[in-house]
């Protein structure tokens, strides 16, 4: 890093409080800081720590009961309490700003070429015939393949990251000071997270602007930050150079959130352990098209004969990008959609068994889901949720020996029993993914296949429920699926894992031998691409 | 090391609460829709609990009131009944000195130049207007007497139909009807259609498109001639018009439920509902639809109306309730007939009517809001 530059973003003493039904929230309480010139500037908290809303506090863009005092000068112009026309002159052309969703931040219905003019024609003026020669440079730029083509490409059209690229391209029309950057890579494949990663690192060498990167990713800003300001509730922990942050955290939650890196490993099974589950060249076929009175037109193949081989206790790490069929595997392998093939649990040949015949086998094998906000039913109280396997499986039992069962469940997954007269919208995501691990456990499985269990959650609550997982794997007896895309999780939880895309699996093997070593091309890309803290 | 590594994590200390109750939380705050609420109440006291404090039933003609308007005064007021009294008393050949009219009763004194016959009361009986006329004191040497009697007065406060009867008791009625119609209908059409739309969404494939083309289908008939064909089938009956209305008006809420559905079936709790091996029935029921609930209620609030107004329309048609029984709908209709001979027949049950439909347009826009809050 070299001597300070200039500052060109000044925030002192900025507040931001939402007004709510139980009296107002402080959720940026007061923080300091700058943004120098040409510098990356890594903005890092878990999941409430205020590090978006201080940005959107400084942009104008709370919600309409947000509020936010105090002062942030750019470049020597107090950017709060602007009125919105002198704010506009700054936000969108000097300050501008990429979100997380590259899904949902374009508009669906006009074309991206379109779209990256408007920030052009608005703020310098023109038409939108004059902007397009700035539109395509933007794109090559950008590194969006054959950018004359594209320009008129609708968003739907392109993939996720080239979306993410679409939005980098709007936000650097203007050649910005600053590019607010708020967890831009979160939504997207590791490999594509480099390549995104890098594409902003080159750019703003290129234009020597400023990049506020916001972020819960310690990795990430390992990786590309020069300084990091570490949040959390709203104020400001710790700041620093990013080498002195990582090598000498001074604040205990820094210490913790870098502690937070999944760690340790699972010693493989003996091979005399009984085969649990055992799928042969499992496929799934997704029919595409059809209605009542036309044909189905095709179909497509979620998953190629995929075969895995599951033994009591042992954890297998299911690796690989979205859309390489990792999750309709797991569910393949529990019946829950049609698959062909031939699947034996405990062995029991149990391929082509209709929901009827499974019904017996579903408290046998269990299912814990990524989204612990979506996987809980919000209109039933905690108690309800967890007692619901009991209710199918074991009819038999009174109400209240179903409520002493989830008061058990409920402390085995270490949360309060007081919590099953709750709903679900109380709670934070890492206790409502202790309550879908409870729902799973209280029916006390053999097979548990874990679908991204951790990938929604905050690193130092991963680290958590990763430990929850290991101790009741290691109390019953249970056998893992663990599907993630996340390879820190894996190397830390599986002791055997099979990589997979487009449905094929690419590479399989112990994990060890797999993270040591990897054969495969595609196993390297991916192992490369993963960024790690530690 | 900090708390947020100390799980369990204390919980939340405010009072548990369930969606719903945040919902009530935030449907309080909104004061048009309490508003509402409170002037439906209102209507709703008027219409049931009314009818025990008047004194005139529904169908009860008063042939010597046909068409009055409204007043708050008595009828007969008090110079028709000083009239009659008085030419009671030129044909009974005595002369009237005072004449009071206090509630239900009257006092008259009379004189005349000799002894008067206690029977002149029957004199006064005679007239329409008074009953059980009795002498109460006797001067002068018989030469004066006071009488005491029954005087029949009734109020008419929105005035009489051009049958004669009382329009207060009416538009009770009519609010009875309208309002059971309105929501038992309104129910009928939330049961099939909440049951059909989520058991056709869930199920989806070859089940879920027969099911909605057979929606389309009846989407395609024309109301009025459905509703001819099962009056005809039927025969008319109260009972009818809510089955008719609901018949009809379940359609639309089969393919909003059809449509919340589609979408919670997509969500992990379904498929965790799956995973544990409920039936499709027991998802249905436990899983899809109380999480319907929010838009089903919103939409119930603008059915209810539609359901009055559709009901007023049958009244006019003649295929709704039938006289003596009467719905606003039906009031309304023949006090447009009459609208310039006798207009309080319209304006009274149309503010009975408007309060009502924009009250429960409040409600709906409240519910709305509380119920799906896109701030949160």
């Amino acid at each position: 890093m070299p001597e300070p530059k200039d500052i060109i973003l000044d925030v002192r003493d900025l507040k931001v409080t939402f007004d709510t039904p139980d009296g107002p929230v402080e959720a940026v309480k007061g923080i300091d800081l700058d943004v120098r010139a040409g510098e990356t500037l890594a903005v890092v908290g878990e999941s409430g720590s205020g590090k978006s809303q201080t940005m959107m506090g400084i942009m104008g863009l709370l919600a309409a009961n947000g509020r936010v005092t105090g002062r942030a000068a750019y470049r020597g112009q107090d950017l709060i309490g602007l009125p919105i026309k002198a704010l506009n002159a700054v936000r969108g052309a000097k300050i501008t700003m990429i979100f997380q969703e590259p899904m949902s931040s374009l508009d669906p219905l006009y074309t991206i070429g379109r779209q990256i003019c408007e920030p052009i024609v608005h703020h310098r003026g023109g038409s939108f015939r004059q902007a397009r020669t700035r539109v395509l440079e933007l794109l090559e730029l950008v590194g969006i393949p054959d950018p004359k083509r594209r320009i008129d490409s609708y968003p739907h059209e392109l993939s996720g990251g080239q979306r993410q690229r679409v939005m980098i391209a709007m936000a650097l029309a203007n050649d910005p000071d600053i590019l607010i950057a708020d967890e831009p890579t979160t939504a997207l494949d590791v490999t594509i997270q480099a390549q995104i990663l890098d594409l902003l690192q080159s750019l703003q060498t290129r234009f020597g602007m400023a990049v506020v990167l916001i972020t819960h990713d310690l990795g990430v800003v390992r990786h590309v930050a020069d300084r990091v300001v570490v949040m959390r509730r709203g104020e400001v922990v710790e700041q620093g150079l990013t080498t002195d942050i990582f090598e000498r955290p001074q604040a205990d939650y820094t210490k913790m959130l870098l502690d937070a890196e999944p760690r340790g490993e699972k010693p493989p099974v003996p091979t005399s352990a009984p085969i649990l589950l055992d799928g042969q060249s499992v496929s799934v076929d997704y029919a595409t098209g059809g209605g009542l009175f036309y044909k189905r037109s095709g179909t497509f193949r979620a998953v190629d004969k995929v075969s895995i081989r599951l033994r009591q206790g042992q954890t297998i790490g299911v690796v690989g990008e979205s859309g390489s069929g990792k999750s309709t595997l797991g569910r393949a392998l529990l019946q829950l959609v049609p698959a062909s093939g031939v699947i034996r649990f405990d062995g029991q040949d149990i391929s082509g068994f209709d929901r009827k015949a499974m019904r017996p086998l579903r408290r046998e094998m269990q299912l814990v889901f990524q989204d612990p906000f979506g996987s809980l039913s919000p209109r039933q109280t905690v108690g309800e949720i967890i007692t619901e396997g009991l209710y199918v499986h074991e009819p038999e039992l009174s109400r209240a020996d179903r409520d002493k069962r989830a008061i058990e469940a409920l402390k085995e997954v270490g949360l309060d029993p007081q919590a099953r007269n709750r709903y679900p919208h109380e709670f934070s995501g890492g206790q409502r993914q202790r309550i879908a691990i409870a729902r799973a456990m209280i029916l006390k499985p053999r097979l548990v296949i874990l679908d991204e269990p951790t990938s929604a959650l905050d690193r130092s609550v991963q680290g958590q429920v990763i430990d929850l997982l290991r101790s009741l794997q290691d109390a019953h007896g249970l056998s893992y699926v663990f599907i993630s895309h996340d390879l820190a999780v894996i190397k830390a939880m599986a002791d055997y894992v099979i990589v997979m895309k487009d449905g094929v699996i690419v590479e399989e093997g112990e994990t060890e031998t797999l993270f040591a070593a990897p054969r495969q091309a595609y196993t390297q890309t991916l192992l490369s691409a993963a960024y790690t803290a530690v | 090391m900090s708390d947020l590594a100390q799980m369990p994590a204390v919980l939340p200390e405010a009072a548990s609460r369930s969606l719903f109750q945040l919902a009530a939380m935030r449907f309080r705050r909104n004061r048009a829709a309490m508003a509402g609420s409170v002037a439906l109440v209102l209507v709703a006291l008027f219409s049931f609990l009314g009818p025990l404090f008047i004194s005139h039933s529904y169908d009860q003609v008063f042939p010597s009131y046909v068409s009055v308007p409204p007043s708050l005064e008595p009828r007969p007021g008090a110079d028709s009944l000083q009239g009659a009294i008085s030419s009671a008393a030129t044909r009974a050949r005595v002369t009237l000195q005072a004449f009071e009219v206090e509630g239900q009763t009257f006092i008259a004194t009379f004189t005349s130049d000799a002894a008067i016959d206690p029977r002149t009361t029957r004199y006064i009986d005679r007239a329409n207007e008074f009953d059980d006329t009795k002498v109460t004191e006797t001067r002068d040497d018989g030469r004066t007497i006071v009488v005491e009697g029954r005087v029949s007065r009734e109020y008419f406060l929105f005035g009489t139909d051009s049958n004669g009867r009382d329009l207060v008791a009416r538009v009770m009625l009519g609010g009875q009807i309208s309002l059971a119609v309105g929501l038992l209908a309104s129910l009928v059409s939330l049961g099939i259609g909440v049951l059909y739309g989520a058991t056709s969404g869930y199920l989806g494939g070859r089940v879920d498109n027969i099911m909605m083309r057979f929606v389309e289908i009846l989407y395609s008939l024309p109301f009025v001639f459905l509703v001819v064909v099962l009056v005809v089938f039927f025969g008319r009956s109260f009972i009818l018009i809510f089955l008719v209305i609901g018949a009809v008006e379940w359609l639309d809420m089969a393919r909003i439920v059809r449509g919340q559905t589609l979408a919670l079936k997509r969500r992990e709790f379904v498929a965790a509902a799956q995973a544990l091996g409920l039936t499709d029935w027991q998802i249905i029921r436990r899983h899809v639809v109380p999480n319907t609930i929010g838009p089903v209620v919103v939409f119930v609030t603008v059915v209810v109306p539609k359901v009055i107004l559709l009901e007023s329309f049958l009244s006019f048609l003649g295929l709704g309730v039938q006289a003596p029984l009467t719905s606003w709908g039906a009031l309304i209709s023949e006090g447009a007939n009459n609208i310039q001979s006798a207009p309080w027949l319209l304006i009274f049950p149309a503010i009975f009517f408007v309060l009502t439909l924009f009250s429960l347009n409040f409600v709906g826009d409240g519910l709305r809001d509380a119920l799906d809050p896109r701030d949160r």
